[in-house]
């Protein structure tokens, strides 16, 4: 692997950018790995990167049915925050967020991290009774959480509206100054680029058809180029969970959404932070280019249409134009959608499955963007040693039968 | 966006409707005697399927009735609406779908170690 440096970008710049070397290489598969992860999003390239760094298991493969960071990795808004109430949740975003801290040089590539602030808006008393209490528990487990009131909202982000005639009138915030945002691609891409300098084989255009079993045993996938022998498998596909987990041979609590997201036409800086709405379902940043990124709830119904319904962008734009009337005049330059994998309890699934060595990472809902790099510690720690570390070993399967749910639905509400 | 032939009113907006989840989820008639894993079954687990899904939705801004939809989950194309109590059979239907109710019960059996819980 070539450094990232000023030296090499300099070198490169006098040979007129002609020459970088390929990020990664595109290998044919091998006949057998010891590990095959499926799904090359974020969490999956990081699941692999963290197994050779954090546990020496190099001989890995990531299978990839599109191209890598192609799915909902590419299609979030990019939100990083670690703000949970309850102590499970709070410790993997707060390990993840960690991550995301030092990332950018762990992996010699500039995921381009901003911790501009994470507003949460309340915007009646039981909002901000609710708030303040999770504000409370956040700092309870040495999380950065404050609770600011409408003049320092007002502050904060000049162009707000903070009158009291509005439909959703704004009665406070908590703020959490480490959120922010990162460069969701280069999330993909650099741990796509430092797994494979590693060793770890990423290979792109290669659906996963089926799984081989011996005894209830893992031994192997199919795929569209071929059979994959594998000592373990992990099974990190966001939306299409239910899917492989039925060629597995057991059902999963997770119903599949799409959830959408819009840009607007790129303008002036006017908002240095992320502005998030629980209870008008809608959360908008600026990006470096411009453009205002602002994401909605999920459509009701289930989908893997990658698109949903346009009521859904009327509802978020209605609310958006209220709290930043100037927004009013601005053009949507696109719009998209992913399938996301929704749990009951809101809160996503590292486990153990009932097929032995086959590990399931799913359940992220709308807000695994921010919880990549834990996600992926936490879960190539329970392939490698066959064990959930202590991190995510509430976030199993059997939560669903014993009862032991992370309801983070009640205290996150619905944005993630 | 979804144009929802609803049984009562004909064709209406998705807007009209509510969705109500996964439909011919039966309630476990004996639920003091199942096992944990089928009550788990019938409380949260789903077949979520890429293709065929039968669902329930509910005309709330109209007649107030509940029905069925058989809905592509990839095309969204609607497929058939029928009401409560029914089951039509569907070309499109996925043979293992129909097998779902019989599969629910299944994880209870494949455990064996959980079984024998008291």
């Amino acid at each position: 692997m070539t450094r990232y440096s000023v030296f090499s970008l300099a070198r490169n710049a006098l040979a007129y950018h002609e020459d970088w070397p390929e990020a990664w290489r595109s290998p044919e598969p091998r006949p057998e790995y010891d590990v095959v992860i499926v799904g090359g999003g974020g969490h999956g390239l990081a699941t692999a990167y963290y197994l050779a760094k954090e546990h020496g298991i190099t001989n890995v493969a990531v299978i990839e049915k599109g191209w890598i960071g192609g799915g909902n990795t590419g299609r979030n808004t990019t939100i990083i925050r670690s703000n949970y109430l309850w102590d499970e949740s709070a410790a993997i975003y707060e390990k993840s967020l960690q991550l995301y801290e030092g990332l950018s040089q762990d992996l010699n590539y500039n995921i381009m991290l901003s911790q501009r602030g994470v507003l949460n808006l309340a915007h009646n008393e039981h909002d901000l009774k609710e708030l303040s209490r999770r504000v409370h528990a956040i700092r309870l487990n040495g999380i950065d959480s404050e609770i600011l009131s409408p003049a320092e909202v007002k502050a904060m982000v000049p162009i707000i509206n903070i009158s009291k005639d509005l439909r959703y009138p704004i009665l406070g915030a908590s703020l959490q100054r480490r959120g922010g945002v990162a460069r969701h691609d280069a999330i993909a891409w650099g741990y796509a680029r430092a797994a494979d300098a590693r060793g770890v084989d990423i290979i792109q255009n290669c659906e996963v058809t089926g799984f081989t079993t011996s005894k209830g045993k893992i031994t192997g996938v199919e795929t569209t180029r071929g059979a994959i022998k594998a000592k373990k498998v992990g099974v990190v596909v966001a939306g299409h969970a239910s899917v492989l987990a039925e060629m597995a041979g057991f059902r999963l609590p997770i119903e599949s959404h799409p959830l959408q997201a819009l840009v607007s036409e790129p303008i002036k800086p006017v908002i240095d932070c992320v502005v998030m709405s629980n209870a008008v379902h809608v959360y908008v940043s600026q990006s470096d280019k411009g453009e205002l990124v602002i994401g909605a709830g999920i459509d009701a119904y289930t989908s893997y249409a990658q698109r949903g319904s346009f009521h859904t962008i009327e509802g978020q734009i209605g609310a958006i134009t209220e709290l930043f009337p100037i927004f009013s005049r601005l053009r949507q330059l696109r719009q998209w959608g992913g399938i996301v994998d929704t749990c009951p309890d809101a809160s996503p699934i590292l486990s153990k499955t009932p097929v032995e060595n086959l590990f399931f990472n799913c359940g992220w809902g709308t807000g695994g963007f921010k919880a990549t790099p834990g996600s992926g510690w936490c879960f190539a720690h329970t392939i490698a040693t066959g064990e959930p570390h202590p991190i995510n070993a509430p976030f199993t399967l059997e939560r669903f039968t014993t009862g032991t749910l992370i309801d983070e639905h009640g205290a996150a509400a619905v944005a993630h | 966006m979804l144009l929802i032939d609803c049984p009562w009113c004909g064709p209406r907006d998705e807007t009209e409707f509510s969705y109500g989840g996964e439909a011919h989820i039966a309630r476990p008639t004996d639920a003091d005697k199942i096992s944990d894993e089928a009550w788990a079954d019938y409380v949260f687990l789903r077949s979520n399927p890429k293709g065929v899904h039968r669902e329930r939705w509910f005309h709330v801004h109209g007649c107030r009735q509940w029905f069925n939809l058989a809905r592509n989950t990839v095309s969204h194309e609607i497929l058939a609406v029928y009401k409560m109590g029914e089951r039509p059979a569907l070309p499109g239907d996925n043979p293992k779908r129909k097998k779902a109710p019989a599969r629910r019960k299944a994880p209870a059996k494949k455990n064996p170690t959980k079984k024998k819980e008291p």
